[in-house]
């Protein structure tokens, strides 16, 4: 019982920092239908932002976090003018090709600017400890990472179904074309989704960090994973991630607990599991 | 009208246009070899490199098949080129079984039907769904080889691999000639076979399901079959350059089936020129032999290249150096047809 | 005896009832036209008879043989073919390619692995008296994707010639051509075999009535006239369809 507890809390941990890293993936995915291998380089910068801000100029977690978000989004913007927008409506092998070489480059420059070595993020004193939550005791930077995952979800929740932002999203989503001939400037729809997707990869990369370690290949170890859990939950669904990064988390984390020796082995036969017989995703929409 | 003169003249140009595809194959036959033999003369230090690059573009000849002649993107074709090398190595080292032919006849059969279950698995997916289903094929079998170590080796590497001389007169040497020349001479039947295939009716299906399925399938032909048979040749293809590398370097490593070799043949290929067979051998061979120049400075220079150039295709060039090369050709020419 | 054979289709998506008992035959050179308004149900009931959407009710017959429950490329192979409304062609290959390729589908030959249909002169001589029939032949062996639309449509039309059908399903035929050209679809059409079955599915009166000799008027569902196209006009039924269907014009799917 107490082993089903340890799994499960750090399932939800790992499963809950999946989440914010993905979620922008996968709404971007649904909105602009881009292939995005380059996600997970996004949240690497942020995590080199972080550890360089910490280390060299000696800032509180808390500014580190914030400087990464806007750091990555800066970076993104002009990636997205030049290098996304000719892609939009292209075909998958295009797509993959271009964020692949995305990634390769970011990975080739992370290592010429910060070296080969892994990046550590100092936290704060009040997230190092343990934290005694009943059962058991669970490190504070889990928890962290829970109530952030949280956070997340709700806030995209509230933007998407309340604001009128949203409106205009989900119009994008469902018919870009209606939506454009409704007057929604899709272009600044994409431009600002994309924005807010970086933002959020950022920010799972610098919350993540202890359990996915910040190095030059991040971008390629954890590219899979994070397309993985878009096409499991189903592009442009949020409680398909979740579900999809709850799910995805408990599976990896008990192969690890029981069965080491196996490594990904059952990770991947449930995605494939998964993928056969939901072909567009647990809660994604068809065609 | 049609008189039985104007029938027999049409058959015979249309005979003549047979011929000339042959003699177009032919040419890039006598290419081939013209290369291989200038390498073996001028860098016979570095033949073992060239073996290496002949079995990664079988690899890079299948995918081809898939992605440039049937429009399936994939990123877990190491999958079939691993099954055909581990085929080979776990015959000739556990099973004893260590003529050269043997060895890769296995390959070729593991390939395809590694080649048949992958594709029962990716044509279930669409899109997204489809790619990641062929990144989850690779990963399992990498996981699946490194657990099965008592077969695989595992992490260390299959090793013990001993082929026996080519019809019993030819020993593999130490400085790799007659792996090279072996290597060479499957290159060019592989290459000459799958110019065949394409322009075969099925050759023609395969085209034409990657243009539109559903005129396809109007036209009363099966889509799902006509693919699933595509993935056993390209299997068999891949499996064959992968059994061709056991055979050559005498060790089967987990990378020959991971998701990283996967997404470089897709690299090579898209350097060369989608759908193009002669594409897929240019590809291969200046991406491999760049990469044996930079990576060897520094593995992290060689990426942010890769990088590059793959921006640079896709922005500029999306139809490869053998693309570029055609307009080139084309402009030179004055533009006629 | 009837090549095509629609008995009682009946088809509903939820509650609505998109195919009510809809009975069709159609024999030996028939020339059948399939009209009616916006919503009336002539997609749905393509769709029925081709295999694309199961029926929930009634049978089709194709030269005697049940064939409801069958594929649409079990139905194509049984000699059931049909066009499709906006042109679906293969952009890269040549029109010769495209002829080539229907006819080594119909002779069984599609699988062949070592062949090249260039050394088949069955098939090469059919494949250019197809495209001469069709005045293609001058552009035999450009790719599609770079000839005119006028000239996809009719090798629309070749290619289907090329399957030797034993019923034809022409889906609006000369949709988005160019009024200009819709004398050499006509021509075209007049080039189909003479004991071809050819169910048309069109709204262009005019165009329908100087192919069809006879005519079937589908509304909400339900066929609601069928005769000859001089007494179609007259029929009470078929004005109160097309001009209700102008108050009304939320019809169903």
């Amino acid at each position: 019982m107490q082993t089903v507890l340890s799994i499960a809390a750090d399932a939800v941990a790992y499963g809950m920092v999946l989440f914010v890293i993905s979620i922008g993936l996968s709404v971007t995915m649904g909105l602009m239908k881009v292939v995005n291998l380059a996600h997970g380089a996004f949240a690497m910068m942020g995590g080199y932002i972080a550890a360089f801000a910490t280390h060299q100029l000696g800032v509180p977690f808390g500014v580190a976090i914030v400087a990464a978000v806007a750091g990555t989004v800066l970076a993104a913007i002009p990636v997205e003018r030049v290098l996304y927008r000719p892609i939009y409506g292209a075909p998958e092998l295009t797509q993959v090709l271009m964020t692949i070489g995305i990634t390769f480059v970011i990975i080739g420059i992370a290592n010429y600017a910060m070296g080969p070595s892994m990046k550590t993020i100092p936290l704060p004193t009040i997230l190092e400890g343990p934290v005694d939550i009943g059962f058991r005791s669970i490190a504070a930077h889990k928890l962290f990472a829970v109530a952030t995952g949280l956070v997340v979800a709700a806030a995209a929740w509230l933007v998407i179904e309340r604001t009128a932002f949203g409106v205009k999203l989900r119009a994008s989503v469902d018919n870009a074309t209606m939506a454009a001939a409704l007057g929604v400037r899709t272009k600044v729809v994409y431009a600002v989704s994309f924005a807010a997707a970086v933002g959020l990869a950022a920010l799972g990369g610098v919350v993540g960090a202890q359990l996915l370690p910040i190095e030059p290949y991040y971008a390629l170890r954890y590219m899979v994973t994070f397309l993985v859990v878009v096409s499991v939950g189903g592009a442009g669904s949020i409680p398909g991630a979740l579900l999809a990064c709850l799910l995805l988390g408990a599976v990896e984390t008990t192969g690890r607990y029981l069965m080491p020796e196996f490594g990904e082995f059952f990770f991947y036969l449930a995605v494939i599991a998964i993928v056969c017989v939901f072909p567009h995703g647990l809660l994604g929409r068809r065609g | 009208m049609t008189t039985d003169a104007t029938v027999k003249a049409r058959n015979a140009a249309s005979l003549g246009r047979v011929r000339r595809s042959a003699a177009v194959d032919a040419t890039a036959v006598v290419i081939i070899l013209a290369a291989a033999a200038l390498l073996y003369v001028l860098f016979p230090g570095s033949l073992a490199l060239f073996t290496r690059m002949v079995a990664i573009m079988m690899l890079a000849l299948s995918l081809d098949l898939v992605t440039g002649f049937a429009g399936i993107a994939t990123l877990g074709h190491a999958a079939l080129f691993g099954a055909g090398a581990y085929a080979a190595g776990i015959l000739a080292s556990k099973f004893g079984f260590t003529d050269p032919f043997a060895m890769l006849g296995v390959g070729a059969v593991a390939g395809a039907l590694a080649g048949i279950v992958s594709s029962v698995v990716i044509l279930r997916g669409r899109g997204l769904g489809q790619l990641v289903l062929s990144i989850a094929i690779v990963q399992l079998a990498h996981e699946a080889a490194n657990k099965l170590s008592a077969w695989t080796g595992g992490s260390d590497g299959l090793s013990g691999i001993a082929p026996a001389p080519i019809f019993g007169l030819y020993r593999f040497d130490l400085w790799g000639r007659t792996a090279f020349i072996l290597a060479v001479a499957l290159l060019v039947v592989v290459f000459v076979l799958l110019r065949v295939i394409i322009r075969s009716p099925f050759g023609m299906l395969c085209r034409g399901i990657k243009q539109d399925p559903v005129r396809v399938r109007a036209m009363g032909a099966p889509v799902y079959g006509t693919l699933v048979k595509l993935y056993a040749i390209a299997g068999a293809v891949a499996g064959l350059g992968g059994a061709l590398s056991a055979v050559a370097t005498k060790v089967v490593g987990l990378d020959s089936l991971s998701f990283t070799l996967s997404a470089e043949a897709l690299v090579m290929l898209v350097l060369g020129g989608v759908g193009k067979l002669f594409g897929a051998l240019i590809g291969t061979f200046v991406f491999i032999w760049f990469e044996h120049l930079v990576a060897a400075i520094n593995p992290f220079h060689w990426l942010t290249i890769v990088g590059v150039m793959l921006i640079v295709v896709v922005l500029f060039e999306p139809r490869g150096l053998t693309g570029a090369a055609e307009a080139l050709w084309t402009r030179a020419r004055g533009g006629r047809r | 005896m009837s090549l095509l054979d629609v008995r009682q289709l009946r088809k509903r998506f939820g509650g609505l009832v998109v195919t009510r008992d809809v009975s069709i035959t159609l024999g030996k050179g028939d020339r059948v036209a399939l009209i009616g308004p916006n919503g009336a149900g002539k997609t749905t009931f393509v769709n029925l008879v081709t295999g694309h959407v199961r029926p929930d009710g009634g049978t089709v017959l194709l030269d005697g043989k049940d064939v409801t429950r069958a594929s649409p490329t079990a139905r194509v192979r049984a000699g059931l073919v049909r066009s499709f409304q906006v042109t679906r062609l293969f952009s890269e290959m040549t029109p010769e390619e495209h002829i080539a390729l229907a006819m080594l589908q119909r002779l069984g030959r599609s699988r062949r692995i070592f062949a090249d249909f260039r050394s088949m002169p069955d098939v090469v001589d059919e494949a250019d008296r197809i495209l001469s029939l069709f005045n293609l032949s001058g552009i035999a062996r450009v790719p599609v994707g770079a000839i005119a639309y006028g000239q996809q449509r009719l090798l629309e039309v070749a290619l289907v010639m090329a399957l030797k059908p034993k019923v034809l399903l022409l889906d609006e035929p000369a949709a988005g051509v160019p009024s200009a050209d819709i004398a050499l679809i006509e021509r075209a059409l007049a080039q189909l075999p003479a004991d071809l079955a050819v169910l048309m599915i069109d709204h262009d009166m005019d165009f329908v009535f100087r192919f069809a000799r006879k005519v079937i008027v589908l509304a909400a569902g339900g066929v609601i006239f069928d005769g000859t196209p001089q007494a179609v006009a007259a029929d009470a039924r078929v004005r109160q369809a097309y001009l209700g269907s102008y108050a009304d014009d939320r019809g169903t799917a």
